[in-house]
């Protein structure tokens, strides 16, 4: 008893947060699948979710509204950003790409602190504040909002990667995108796509957060890191494995926080990270290659 | 509204071209003062930069547009050196550097300040640092040169454990951040404790950027712990107070004086109320008995720095604001003699500033003492002077 009520409080918060990193590593995982690089402007794109809606709520204060709102305007600038950055370069080398991915990220952190200012800003919860009792655990309604959207993102992603012909294209071009080519299907077009739904995906996880953790302009690189240490030890590019990844990670600092010690938070993801990609390089799940 | 805009800045550049050819015929008596300022005015620690700038230039606009100090028109030369060490101390090199600058303001954080008092130490040059840290200043014999007008974290610590005492609070859990700040205010915490009959019972940090510290409040949830003193700076120290909520603690929550903004109030929503926090004068000048003198130099200041620059005051362009009042004394009574604006400086009594009073000795180059801060609840949505 003495150590089971702490748990399952430390289970909450961990889920929460694995949770969240689960949909950033998504959004890694679906673009890596598309084109063998690592966005990482994909923390930015949390970021941007979260302060959309925020600044979406304050103009017309309706939920749905500043979601809605919030995840279509940056699944555009997801759309741009590879428009704009990453197709009119000349030698398409994953890692001229990746470092183009980088530059991306700290333009778009500094436009944010341009437009937003450094100040943090808060959304009020989706469904009220009051906690819920769980045996001796607390729980937000917001932490469920959190759990149940992720869950039923990654249904209808697997969905539409498994029933849907757009889906299905994107997959020929993961496994090979000469061969895609030669059977009529736009590779262009299918990167282009896989940057959209990865912007909307983490837009999605910045709105969700955004009641619980606050919007700041420089959200985003740490939540890219832990989303990216997520897609990694899952493996990168199976979607299962970021959702396993990220759970694993919010869970294991969760624990760790409580049972050692707070300074070693960060310490914990990173280890695990490496411990990973010491022993099983492909990921708990275990990607192609 | 444009035109009135464009007219107002063609009068005002008209008047600072007059001020040049004014300044230019007339004779050697009019030469300017010359005062350098370093301050983190762009990059993290802007906050507190900017508003210390806006500062300083509403008082030197003031006593120029007053005919200066003793007639010499007040010039200040002001650096960013964007929250970094380096730059800090490049600025501070040019300013030790140039024959003609009397005094140094800033810079607005401990290690700029740390680095920049080698370099003004040297140069004889006296410094008025804006930053908190109790090194600064201290011990006086090694800092002969340097002074600073902002509070320590020593007496934020002092006055949280004088409430605890009050309200026979003895078993406290502390929750700080992993930065400068956190780590020097947890020092302080630990340091003074024996002395108020105080014990930590638990003792837990938490990142710059973390996001959810209920881990962390569950651990203290299971400690005897009769109250949580949270030091930190920035968002995080709202989300320990919703996280408190949400965890259904009921035990005081204070926070540091790093909280004391109405940002954290903003950010902390219904979480928020109740929470207890030293903070500066400031915060609270409205609520002063009118026999405060500190009252009317903060109701100036409030006054003066929201209608010219339409933001709200903070406590951290107040450092900024008596260090320049300060200078401004030394110099109309010590000339252009760095020796003598030291002294003045270190003889200063019953200075009243909005930091606090300041009473500076050969021993005590900040001058204050926990009196500088006063006990705030949060109440309403604003701030309520509880001590």
């Amino acid at each position: 008893m003495e150590i089971f009520a702490p748990l399952l409080q430390y289970l909450f918060s961990g889920l929460t947060n694995g949770a969240i990193y689960a949909l950033i590593a998504l959004g890694f995982g679906i673009i890596y699948n598309a084109t063998t690089i690592i966005n990482f402007a994909q923390g930015e794109m949390v970021m941007l979710g979260a302060l959309s809606a925020i600044s979406i709520y304050h103009l017309a204060p309706s939920l749905p509204l500043a979601f809605a709102g919030a995840v279509v305007l940056v699944t555009l600038v997801g759309l741009v950003f590879e428009r704009l950055a990453l197709r009119p370069v000349k030698d398409p080398s994953p890692i001229v790409l990746i470092i183009i991915t980088v530059g991306g990220a700290v333009l778009i952190k500094g436009v944010a602190m341009l437009l937003w200012g450094k100040e943090a800003y808060t959304l009020p919860p989706f469904s009220g504040d009051a906690p819920i009792h769980l045996g001796e655990a607390t729980i937000l309604p917001q932490n469920l909002w959190v759990l149940g959207i992720t869950a039923i993102s990654v249904v209808a992603l697997e969905a539409f990667f498994r029933l849907t012909l757009v889906g299905k294209a994107m997959r020929a071009v993961a496994y090979n995108t000469r061969a895609a080519r030669l059977v009529g299907i736009a590779a262009g077009r299918m990167v282009q796509l896989s940057f959209g739904l990865s912007a909307a995906l983490g837009a999605g996880a910045g709105i969700l957060i955004a009641p619980l953790t606050l919007g700041v302009y420089d959200m985003g690189t740490m939540l890219g890191l832990k989303g990216f240490s997520a897609a990694i030890i899952g493996g990168l590019g199976s979607l299962s494995g970021g959702v396993l990844g990220g759970l694993v990670l919010g869970v294991a600092e969760a624990l760790a926080t409580g049972f050692i010690s707070s300074g070693y938070r960060d310490a914990v993801a990173f280890l695990l990270l490496l411990l990973v990609l010491f022993l099983r390089p492909q990921g708990l799940v275990g990607g192609r290659k | 509204m444009k035109t009135k805009a464009i007219l107002v800045g063609l009068i005002l550049a008209l008047a600072g071209l007059g001020l040049i050819l004014f300044g230019c015929g007339s004779a050697k008596k009019t030469e300017p003062y010359v005062v350098g300022s370093i301050f983190s005015i762009s990059g993290p620690a802007s906050y507190l930069g900017e508003p210390e700038r806006n500062s300083v230039e509403m008082v030197a606009e003031a006593i120029n547009a007053k005919g200066g100090i003793n007639g010499h028109p007040l010039k200040l030369v002001i650096y960013d050196d964007e929250g970094d060490v380096t730059k800090a101390r490049l600025h501070a090199t040019k300013l030790a550097q140039d024959k003609d600058c009397l005094a140094v303001i800033g810079p607005s954080v401990t290690p700029a300040s740390m680095t920049v008092l080698e370099i003004t130490q040297k140069a004889k040059l006296p410094l008025i640092s804006c930053a908190a840290g109790v090194g600064i200043t201290a011990p006086a014999k090694d800092r002969v040169w340097v002074f600073k007008t902002a509070q320590t974290d020593q007496m934020a610590a002092d006055r949280i454990y004088q409430y605890l005492q009050k309200h026979n609070l003895k078993q406290v859990a502390i929750l700080t951040v992993s930065n400068t700040f956190g780590v020097s205010g947890k020092d302080q915490l630990l340091a003074l404790a024996p002395k108020y009959g105080i014990q930590v019972v638990a003792q837990e940090v938490f990142g710059e950027k973390d996001t959810d510290m209920t881990p962390q409040l569950t651990k203290l949830r299971g400690t005897p712990a009769q109250a949580v003193i949270c030091w930190g700076i920035g968002p995080a120290p709202a989300l320990v107070a919703k996280n408190m909520k949400q965890l259904g603690m009921t035990i005081p929550l204070i926070q540091s004086h790093g909280a004391a903004s109405k940002k954290f109030i903003e950010l902390a929503g219904d979480a928020g109320e109740g929470i207890i926090m030293p903070a500066g004068k400031l915060a609270v000048w409205q609520q002063l008995p009118d026999t405060d003198p500190q009252k009317a130099v903060c109701k100036e200041y409030a006054e003066k720095y929201q209608a010219k620059f339409k933001a709200p005051e903070s406590g951290f362009g107040g450092y900024a604001y008596d260090a320049i009042r300060m200078l401004n004394q030394a110099l109309a009574k010590a000339g252009t003699d760095r020796e003598k604006i030291r002294g003045e400086l270190e003889g200063l009594k019953n200075f009243a500033g909005v930091s606090g009073i300041f009473n500076m000795s050969s021993e005590d180059h900040n001058g204050l003492s926990p009196a500088a801060f006063v006990m705030v609840k949060i109440h309403n949505g604003g701030f309520q002077l509880v001590d």
